[in-house]
């Protein structure tokens, strides 16, 4: 499997030679892109066992474990980077998880689907629940338990005192800086403390 | 196909210094080996075993198709180890009683018989014993280390003793020490086997005795821990020995399973039978001394001691790859000790893996079949390279 559109543009947010942490990070394409194009090292949370098999197959580094169980098992800033990608809208303590990302890592790059993308919006305007390639799955099965906005994530980054070093939307691969919150299904924001 | 193993030995005439400060001279191991070592000598892989294994870790003995190894499902060809790309070796551990010096051998200080007075080993003295029997094969670097439980002890104990002889180390439902619970279980066991009249304080040998009540006991208790909770109600139950019987010949009718016998000393329940029949058959196998040998090797065994407790600055000195595994219900060797070797290797920046697998079957999983844990040994194999 090859890495998503979106995972090759955030990769090019990592430095190269990194230590990475990625948590939440599927079947570990994105941590063997960054170890092979960037140079980088790291290991890769996960919980599903399909997952995990799939990282001990490719080589990545992975290490099965409940992400809202929280990162204890992590020292402070041991990480340059952690990665957060499509996992915060999966955790029940989310906005713990924002703070531990930027605890254990010198920088925190998450990444998750707006909800307020302009097709998002029509489609709660016309009353239903949006379902779109970015968001496949129905209100009533879907496993993104948290819903937000690319807006929401600054402010939620703002009240947990944390620095926004960058923020923008990805939409079709490309980066999108102009109106992400309406224009973008992906909102990315790069983070400190 | 089915892999015939065969049994060898080796003896070391050289003193073995012991971490007691005590040695061992003239002993020897016994050990097999399955498929070939490759030119470059890459791709050999040290199976080490728990409690009461032996180096007979897979495939049969000629015309004896029911003897498998302990670990005959994960080590063959084909299989999670595959034996047509690794060199795999099982030793048997000094002090044990399936082949290699163990106390029911004699001291040739003395020219008795060992028994008691056999030394106490560690896991730190295993692990040097098996360094030597590679250097006799002329193995300077294993591909990988492998064991599951005290198994899994001396796989980490060989990255910390000759790191740059070990590429990998696979330790399974394994910890970093014992818990005082754990120590507690093998002072129970002890205890049963040292108060047995037939023990004769260890000297039971010349007394044409063996302390066959003790070791039951010791058996039983052991049988426990390696279960869980929910595999042994689903197994057993409540149910009633006698009614199970009488199932069995088709006479249900003769008991009615609510009618307990009232007594306190007959089997009543069929978890009592099993328990007992375990330790019948474990007390005609198993040598008493060496059960007190190996739990004491278990108990002993803590890295971090001399680093003030401290397993990250302990496991500094491990520069292996790591693949960890534990099971979810295993609360002998749980997955929060897991947890303590995978965070000292991170904190070391070590590279790791670590599956923490969901099965039911308590401790022992890791001799069983989970498809879950089977795929990630093979696929870590697998992407495992050895050199030509």
């Amino acid at each position: 499997m090859s890495v998503s559109a979106i995972g090759q543009a955030l990769a090019e947010l990592v430095p190269v030679g990194a230590r990475v942490l990625d948590l939440g990070c599927g079947d570990g394409a994105l941590l063997a892109h960054l170890k092979a194009t960037r140079g980088c090292t790291g290991y890769g949370i996960e919980i599903d066992d399909t997952n995990v098999l799939a990282c001990v197959q490719r080589g990545v580094n992975v290490i099965q474990l409940n992400l809202d169980e929280g990162l204890s098992m992590f020292e402070d800033a041991s990480f340059d980077v952690v990665l957060q990608i499509d996992t915060l809208q999966n955790l029940r303590n989310a906005e713990v998880m924002l703070r531990e990302t930027v605890r254990v890592g010198q920088v925190g790059i998450v990444a998750f689907p707006n909800f307020a993308h302009w097709p998002n919006r029509l489609s709660v305007l016309r009353g239903r629940m949006p379902v779109t390639r970015r968001l496949p799955y129905q209100w009533y099965n879907t496993p993104n338990i948290r819903v937000g906005t690319h807006a929401d994530l600054g402010l939620l980054a703002h009240a947990c005192g944390l620095k926004v070093i960058d923020s923008f939307g990805i939409q079709n691969g490309e980066v999108q800086r102009f109106a992400p919150n309406l224009l973008a299904g992906t909102s990315v924001y790069k983070l400190t403390r | 196909m089915q892999l015939i193993a065969t049994p060898q030995s080796m003896s070391f005439a050289a003193a073995l210094p012991l971490q007691s400060g005590a040695s061992l001279r003239d002993y020897t191991l016994s050990y097999e080996t399955y498929g070939s070592l490759n030119a470059a000598k890459s791709n050999a892989v040290l199976v080490c075993h728990a409690l009461n294994a032996s180096h007979h870790v897979a495939g049969v003995y000629e015309g004896q198709p029911k003897s498998e190894g302990w670990w005959d499902n994960m080590i063959g060809p084909g299989k999670p180890l595959d034996t047509n790309k690794f060199f795999v070796i099982g030793v048997n551990n000094l002090g044990s009683c399936f082949g290699s010096t163990g106390p029911m051998h004699t001291n040739p200080d003395t020219g008795q018989v060992y028994g008691a007075d056999f030394p106490v080993v560690t896991v730190e003295d295993w692990v040097d014993a098996q360094a030597r029997l590679l250097d006799a094969l002329g193995i300077q670097t294993l591909a990988a280390v492998m064991g599951g439980s005290l198994g899994g002890m001396q796989a980490l104990s060989w990255t910390l003793q000759y790191p740059d002889r070990v590429r990998h180390a696979l330790v399974i439902a394994s910890a970093p020490n014992l818990t005082a619970e754990n120590i507690a279980f093998n002072e129970v066991a002890r205890r049963a086997i040292v108060t047995d009249p037939d023990f004769h304080g260890g000297h039971f040998y010349q007394h044409g005795t063996v302390p066959k009540r003790g070791l039951r006991i010791a058996r039983m208790i052991g049988h426990i821990t390696y279960l869980s909770d929910d595999v042994m109600n689903e197994k057993f139950g409540r149910e009633l020995r006698d009614a199970v019987l009488a199932q069995a010949k088709d006479t249900a009718s003769a008991l009615d399973t609510r009618d307990y016998k009232y007594s306190t000393q007959d089997i009543e329940f069929q978890i009592e039978s099993y328990l007992r029949y375990q330790g019948d058959k474990f007390a005609e196998y198993f040598d008493a001394n060496t059960y007190l040998l190996i739990t004491r090797a278990l108990d002993y065994f803590d890295p971090a001691r001399a680093y003030g407790g401290n397993l990250s600055l302990a496991l500094g000195r491990a520069t292996a790859k790591f693949l960890l595994v534990s099971f979810t219900t295993d609360w002998r060797f749980s997955p929060k000790r897991s947890r303590e070797i995978v965070k000292a290797l991170l904190d070391n920046q070590r590279e790791v893996s670590y599956a923490e697998i969901s099965a039911r079957h308590g401790h022992d999983a890791f001799l069983l079949d989970d498809p879950r844990y089977i795929s990630v040994i093979r696929s870590y194999f697998e992407s495992m390279e050895v050199s030509a």
